[in-house]
């Protein structure tokens, strides 16, 4: 479920800790609303800054509960507002709050074009990097492998990187060691399996024997995604067909080609081969787990405590944007905000079909489904523990791993909530999350039960 | 004389009027598709709508080419640049690249022409390292060198290094004996001896080094950026690649042959300068 789902949704399900009273989501919220400032739905980034100052000046005023509660009870929440400005600046207070002064302003990161790194581009042209004191210089970059070079050189203070890279690099899978860690996920779904048109009546994929698909990477959720979705239809993605990594942007130039069958691709990839009538959508990656990651935000642990300013008021940025771009309404604007060739350079059509989710799938049909890409910077933990447990399964990993530990290493899962609370947004409480991948269970708790569920598997 | 030019030059314009008719036939379109709602064709590209080819024609390459001559040196952020800066990066980096191979091969080259010693002794190095495609270095020398701009201009150096050396190296050992002879008995020192007799005598086969070097380097250059991106043609090709924007490719090829052109021009005229005749 995505962090910024409407709470007033009747079908959401509820399922986090709560608060004392029961009333609220969870304990941060509870505490904002015993404020008795607000208790309506956040507006503004000023006011939700205002809002997590006021009621930690009001808990200094008065350290115990049931003192604030009679006083709050007595005046009224809009009369306690104003006696508290009164001897505290707390215009001037949220003011400071929002600015801590990075050691760093002017940062480098970088990007891969594609609608994944929607966040962090749009970040640039709307403002959100700027607004959180920093100057940031978005570069586009050729692949994965460069974009993981020139993060490790220090080119760049961040990057986009696939979510699993930041693990492998901190494990020094196909690298030296480098710890690395994720304060954000990018995007939630967002992919999908295109097939080149010839295959347009060959949709089982019990018959894809003998085919060529591109991923983007090794590392990459794609790969896991592609492989768990052929291994669940009976064939050995090592033996039956043949995986082949491609950087996203030449993907649609090699369908074309003939030189590949099909690919499970980040979008704006998948619609770019749909609007060139190269390909068609054969499934959304959704269809096979809803709500999965896909992109994250990485660091270099160094950069971190080298600059720590800098890297929460990125943070911050990336959290805020991401937010922006939860909200289905904010996505045409940002579909043209990201399309010039200084940024993704792709057909504002295109953009929009990925981001507001109405598209045409190829064969000649018109579908719609607004969570095709979602937005959610939460980094659970519990992501991290199943691409572990894929990693393992394809053979990336040898022998045994301590799978929270690296989890916890590399996904910053309490850093994120504390500034999503900071920030007035609801972070989860707790890191880990079980979800289903095809209709079957993963547990957090145990990957080796899970990992020894699957059949087909590189043997080790 | 003059008769034969203007034959050649009839052929040629000839030639070029008939590749850009076969280019516009060829690249005609097969007409709109059919059987397409027309909310779907809102949503689909011209390719696939208008059975438009996805090669543009003629017309439309100069159209976009009169665009970007128009606007050589707009910059509208750290991915998007003109051709004029991004063509500037590019023979930068070739020109740095290319100068320190010049510092490197010719006194190089001059050792091992002037003492079979060394010659011997080096030869085998020069053998295996010659013939490495320069893109094979790529990921060495980013791992090691740690910078992407650093990297293109060390692969630049290590492409265009060794034409320069062995021609150097060829050319003062082949200087004629007779000459040095004179020269010894004249009594002129050895550092003499380099400048004013093997130097002026070897200049035409350095030179040729020098222009096999300079294209090795300007081909090199655009594979190179095309890996490394940030700035150049090279990334420009890249970028415009992405994008499945031909037109924009093909100007950029265009642009690349001009520019190999004139570099490969400016070295035959240096080369011109120090022939000397026999």
């Amino acid at each position: 479920m995505s962090t910024f789902d409407d709470p007033f949704d009747p079908d959401r399900v509820l399922s986090r800790s709560g608060c004392v009273c029961g009333r609220h989501r969870s304990a941060s919220d509870h505490e904002r609303a015993a404020a008795g400032l607000r208790c309506e739905e956040t507006t503004s980034e000023e006011k939700r800054y205002e809002g997590v100052v006021a009621s930690a000046v009001m808990r200094a005023v008065f350290p115990r509960d049931a003192a604030r509660r009679a006083f709050l009870k007595s005046v009224g929440a809009s009369t306690a507002l104003a006696a508290l400005s009164q001897f505290f600046p707390l215009k001037t207070a949220t003011e400071a709050f929002a600015e801590a002064v990075p050691e760093k302003k002017d940062l480098k990161v970088g990007f891969i074009p594609i609608t994944c790194a929607t966040p962090i581009i749009m970040a640039a042209p709307l403002g959100f990097y700027a607004k959180h004191g920093l100057n940031v210089e978005v570069v586009k970059t050729a692949g994965w492998a460069v974009i993981r070079d020139k993060t490790i050189n220090k080119e760049y203070d961040a990057s986009h990187m696939l979510a699993p890279m930041p693990i492998a690099i901190s494990l020094g899978l196909g690298a030296q060691p480098i710890p690395f860690a994720v304060p954000a996920i990018e995007n939630i779904n967002g992919q999908g399996i295109t097939l080149a048109l010839k295959h347009k009546d060959r949709r089982n994929p019990a018959d894809w024997k003998g085919l060529k698909f591109a991923i983007p990477f090794d590392y990459s959720m794609h790969n896991y995604l592609l492989r768990y979705y052929l291994a669940e239809h009976g064939l050995d993605p090592d033996t039956d067909v043949q995986l082949r990594s491609v950087p996203p942007p030449e993907m649609v130039a090699n369908l074309r080609a003939d030189n590949i069958d099909g690919f499970l691709a980040p979008d704006n990839i998948c619609q770019r081969a749909i609007y060139d009538g190269a390909g068609f959508l054969h499934i959304l990656s959704k269809e096979i787990w809803d709500g999965h990651p896909c992109c994250s935000f990485a660091a270099s642990r160094e950069f971190i405590t080298s600059s720590p300013n800098s890297f929460a008021a990125l943070t911050r940025a990336i959290v805020d944007a991401t937010a922006y771009a939860a909200k289905s309404e904010n996505r045409k604007q940002i579909a043209e905000a990201i399309a010039p060739a200084n940024y993704i350079n792709a057909p504002v059509t295109v953009l929009e079909q990925v981001l507001t989710g109405t598209y045409a799938d190829g064969l000649g049909g018109i579908k719609t489904d607004a969570k095709r890409v979602d937005f959610d910077p939460f980094p659970w933990q519990s992501f991290a523990v199943w691409m572990l447990t894929q990693m393992k399964r394809w053979g990336q990993i040898k022998g045994d791993v301590d799978y929270k530990a690296v989890a916890e290493q590399v996904y910053l899962a309490t850093d994120t909530g504390k500034v999503m609370a900071e920030m007035g947004l609801t972070a989860p409480s707790t890191a880990y999350k079980s979800f289903s991948v095809m209709g079957k269970r993963f547990d957090p708790d145990k990957p080796e039960d899970y990992l020894a569920s699957f059949k087909i598997r590189k043997a080790s | 004389m003059s008769s034969l030019r203007l034959r050649a030059a009839i052929v040629s314009a000839l030639l070029f009027a008939v590749f850009l008719g076969t280019w516009q036939i060829a690249t005609l379109g097969s007409g709109p598709a059919t059987s397409m709602s027309p909310e779907y064709a809102k949503l689909m590209g011209a390719t696939a709508t208008q059975g438009k080819s996805a090669m543009p024609g003629p017309a439309e390459v100069g159209a976009k080419l009169w665009e970007h001559l128009k606007h050589p040196f707009y910059d509208n952020g750290p991915n998007d640049k003109g051709l004029g800066i991004q063509l500037f990066y590019s023979i930068a980096r070739v020109g740095t690249g290319y100068l320190l191979a010049v510092l490197v091969a010719i006194p190089l080259g001059f050792l091992i022409g002037m003492s079979p010693l060394v010659s011997r002794a080096l030869d085998p190095f020069i053998q295996i390292l010659k013939p490495i495609s320069p893109l094979a270095w790529m990921p060495l020398a980013l791992y090691t060198i740690k910078d992407s701009g650093l990297s293109a201009i060390f692969v630049i150096f290590i492409c265009s290094v060794w034409p320069m050396l062995l021609n150097t190296a060829f050319g003062v050992a082949s200087v004629r004996k007779e000459w040095i002879n004179v020269a010894r008995t004249l009594e002129v020192g050895t550092v003499r001896r380099a400048f004013t007799v093997i130097l002026p005598a070897a200049a035409p086969t350095i030179l040729t080094g020098m222009r096999i070097s300079i294209g090795i380097a300007w081909l090199v250059i655009v594979a190179a950026e095309m890996l490394v991106g940030g700035t150049g043609i090279g990334y420009f090709v890249w970028n415009e690649w992405n994008n499945l924007s031909i037109t924009n490719v093909i100007i950029a090829i265009l642009l690349i042959g001009l520019v190999g052109m004139l570099l490969d021009q400016v070295l035959a005229r240096c080369a011109r300068a120090v022939t000397f005749p026999e």
